[in-house]
């Protein structure tokens, strides 16, 4: 990666740079073919780049926390209409307070067709925690490496071909403020969506065989019981550690539901 | 078929508690060490430092004054202060011009617009001097001092400030027994009490976070400002010579902010020593790299979000107020109107607590919308006190300027006494309905939306008694 900027000139000729490809819907969202949502930690500019895509104007704040609730939007590219969905900045997937909540709940029973992950450049390491819990839960998403800009100007530079590898989706760097690298973002948007790009999500080293064994156990039962839920080894694993509304969502059955989405995703 | 499904469910669940026991209890820790591992093997492999991280220790020198023991807390004043004095002594100007333009010129366009079609007087009285002037007078009153103070506190915020205030506060709220994340909280009450009590979605426990909504209406919010100013301005601001009045009712609005603050702690401590009791939970606060904000785009969001968004709200509750006004100043039972019974009648209990029937009677009016209960004090003093400035029964008229005011506020028999009354009765009673409604969706419950809406006003009752009482002894004595 040398810069984003010459990243940015030698897509001039590349045929998704085209800004005419991006129509902002703002909040109209009638018949979307995909929905996307943004996930990451407080503070990453995740509201900023959904500004960039939707032509919102959501208040974006210099503080973690800005976004407790869901900002919905959209967004139509090379004739695909998008739906974008805009959670709350968490730092984990793994506790119980509200704004975490309906992040996971929403990329959980929401279903989204991709998750973009937005990261802090300048804090990889704190950020990829999140990242990787993320990706237990879903298999297609993004990783928008943001703050590119901050990360230069603090001299710190990373292989973003080796962290796709290491990730197993596609890894774009952006500086959303200036809106650079949003073109990158929304091709590779596309290309996890429409199952042009497969994923091969990044999957948790260093467990107990002990644990292994008692995730695949309780997995292979979730998918009789449920067979069209995509994340059985995660659910598996949230069922030992005795998540009280994971639990719950199997005793009601709502976790089979999974496909009429919305109705059970608290705002 | 139901049944057989709901009892495998049970055997998946039992299975999985079992499994739970043969795991071990540090397991937990062990699921979370291997992300923690993880996520720091694939940073090793493609993150490089080149030389001195430079941003960063800019940051540090910064944060090192503005959270330090000694300084925090008075550069946190003094940052309020400046944008509070550079609100009122904008604000002055561009508000008389308003009025002059909206009520001593469109008004007496409409009334004669109104005579000319030969509309009946009840009608107009309704819609002219109740709704239009009500209407008027919440954008000339409120308009300017919102349009310097929202973007002056969003450049605040989109600077990196806030969660500085946050980290500053920690501790106190801490010693308060409630969640630090409150002073974010509470941050955001400054805006909107509303937007505060949906902000403390941030709280994981359900207990600070049930202290930190009952709390969030002593966060002065912006339909509070107007009044808090504008009273600051005439009764306190006029105790000074006019150089030092504008730094003086700063300070007086500071001073309330500041009160209302240190209320918020002392009824967190009282709530988590009593029916809300239990320890504070700990949390990590990032504080994020100071940002340049973009001033224009600051400039915008500040003006389109907020400003215009408050500004609609407030007229939309100040039209139908007008109306109200109106009718009560004009259905009259006997000799007198609705709104004179009222006063006469709640006048005596008024007086002990330092306030008067007319701010009882406003404040009733202007449950829906704070905003509204500048223009409908002035309204109803007039009315009150027969005043021959006005253009008749329940019409707000022309107040070209902050003297105005304070001529007619004088006439009704304010004293500096009833200004401190109001500018703390108003940081101490009910939420707005809107603030009300938003408790109720958040907590759903009937019993903390009513301990949040009476508690403040009875804390009001209590505080304005006291300083009543402690006023006639000593001052008047």
């Amino acid at each position: 990666m040398k810069s984003i900027i010459q990243n940015t000139n030698n897509c001039n000729n590349c045929s998704v740079h085209n800004a005419a490809n991006l129509v902002k819907l703002g909040l109209n969202l009638d018949d979307v073919d995909y929905v996307i949502t943004m996930a990451g930690n407080p503070n990453t500019g995740k509201s900023t780049v959904f500004n960039n895509l939707t032509g919102l104007r959501q208040h974006t704040g210099n503080w973690p926390g800005k976004t407790v609730t869901r900002a919905e939007g959209g967004f139509s590219y090379n004739e695909k209409r998008y739906k974008v969905v805009d959670l709350p900045g968490t730092y984990s997937l793994l506790s119980t307070s509200t704004d975490e909540e309906v992040a996971r709940n929403f990329i959980l029973f929401g279903q989204p067709d991709v998750t973009v992950i937005v990261v802090d450049a300048t804090r990889l390491e704190r950020n990829l925690n999140l990242a990787l819990q993320i990706l237990e839960i879903t298999d297609r998403a993004v990783l928008c490496l943001n703050l590119m800009d901050e990360a230069k100007r603090n001299r710190i530079e990373i292989d973003t071909r080796a962290l796709s590898k290491e990730l197993g989706i596609p890894v774009i760097p952006t500086a959303a403020r200036r809106k650079q690298g949003m073109q990158e973002l929304l091709a590779a948007i596309e290309e996890v969506a429409s199952g042009k790009y497969v994923c091969k999500p990044h999957k948790m080293k260093n467990r107990s065989p002990k644990l292994q064994h008692a995730i695949s156990t309780l997995s292979e039962k979730l998918a009789r019981q449920y067979p069209n839920l995509p994340n059985t080894n995660w659910v598996a694993l949230r069922l030992l550690e005795g998540d009280n509304s994971i639990i719950e969502a199997v005793r009601t059955g709502e976790l089979g539901s999974i496909n009429t989405n919305e109705s059970v995703v608290q705002s | 078929m139901q049944n057989t499904t709901n009892k495998e469910r049970e055997e998946l669940l039992n299975e999985a508690n079992s499994a739970r026991w043969e795991l071990g209890l540090d397991f937990h820790d062990t699921v979370i060490e291997s992300i923690y591992s993880n996520a720091s093997q694939i940073a090793r492999k493609t993150v490089t430092q080149k030389g001195e991280k430079e941003a960063y220790s800019a940051d540090l020198k910064i944060d090192k004054i503005v959270t330090s023991r000694w300084l925090g807390f008075p550069l946190m004043f003094l940052m309020l202060a400046t944008v509070f004095w550079l609100t009122v002594a904008g604000a002055n100007y561009p508000s008389g011009l308003l009025a002059s333009l909206l009520v001593d010129y469109m008004h007496p366009i409409l009334k004669s617009a109104a005579a000319s079609i030969n509309m009946p007087w009840w009608l107009d009285g309704v819609l002219i001097d109740g709704a239009y002037l009500s209407m008027a007078w919440v954008i000339a009153v409120m308009l300017p001092p919102m349009a310097i103070f929202f973007p002056l506190f969003t450049l605040l915020e989109d600077l990196g400030y806030l969660p500085r205030v946050a980290f500053n506060m920690d501790n106190l709220f801490r010693k308060a027994g409630a969640h630090g994340k409150q002073a974010l909280s509470m941050s955001m009450g400054f805006g909107c009490n509303a937007a505060g009590v949906i902000a403390t979605r941030v709280i994981d426990s359900p207990r600070e976070r049930l202290v930190a909504i009952i709390t969030n209406n002593f966060s002065l919010c912006n339909g509070r400002w107007p009044t808090q100013i504008l009273i600051a301005s005439i009764f306190i601001g006029g105790l000074v010579p006019a150089q030092l009045a504008g730094v003086v009712s700063a300070g007086a609005v500071v001073g309330i902010a500041v009160f209302g603050i240190f209320l918020s702690l002392v009824v967190s401590w009282g709530l988590s020593k009593s029916v809300l009791r239990g320890e504070a939970s700990a949390f990590s606060l990032e504080l994020p790299p100071y940002r340049p904000p973009r001033i224009w785009q600051t400039l915008y969001t500040s003006l389109i979000d907020r400003t215009i968004f408050v500004l609609w709200r407030a007229i939309i509750f100040a039209i139908p107020a007008g109306i109200v006004i109106w009718l009560v100043a004009n259905i009259h039972i006997g000799e007198l109107s609705l709104a004179e019974h009222f006063i006469q009648w709640s006048d005596p209990f008024a007086i002990i607590f330092g306030l008067n029937g007319v701010i009882l009677l406003a404040y009733i009016i202007a449950i829906p919308a704070n905003e509204i209960v500048i223009p409908t004090i002035l309204m109803l003093t007039v009315l009150s006190t027969k005043l021959t400035g006005g253009a008749g029964d329940g019409v707000m008229f022309e107040l070209d300027s902050v003297g105005d005011t304070a001529n007619i506020l004088h006439a009704g028999g304010w004293t500096l006494l009833t200004a401190v009354n109001l500018m703390l009765f108003s940081l101490l009673h009910n939420p707005c309905s809107t603030t009300i409604y938003t408790i109720f969706k958040e907590t759903k419950s009937w019993k903390w939306t009513l301990v949040s809406t009476f508690l403040p006003i009875v804390m009001g009752l209590v505080i304005c008694f006291f300083t009543t009482q402690i006023w006639m002894l000593f001052v008047v004595g």
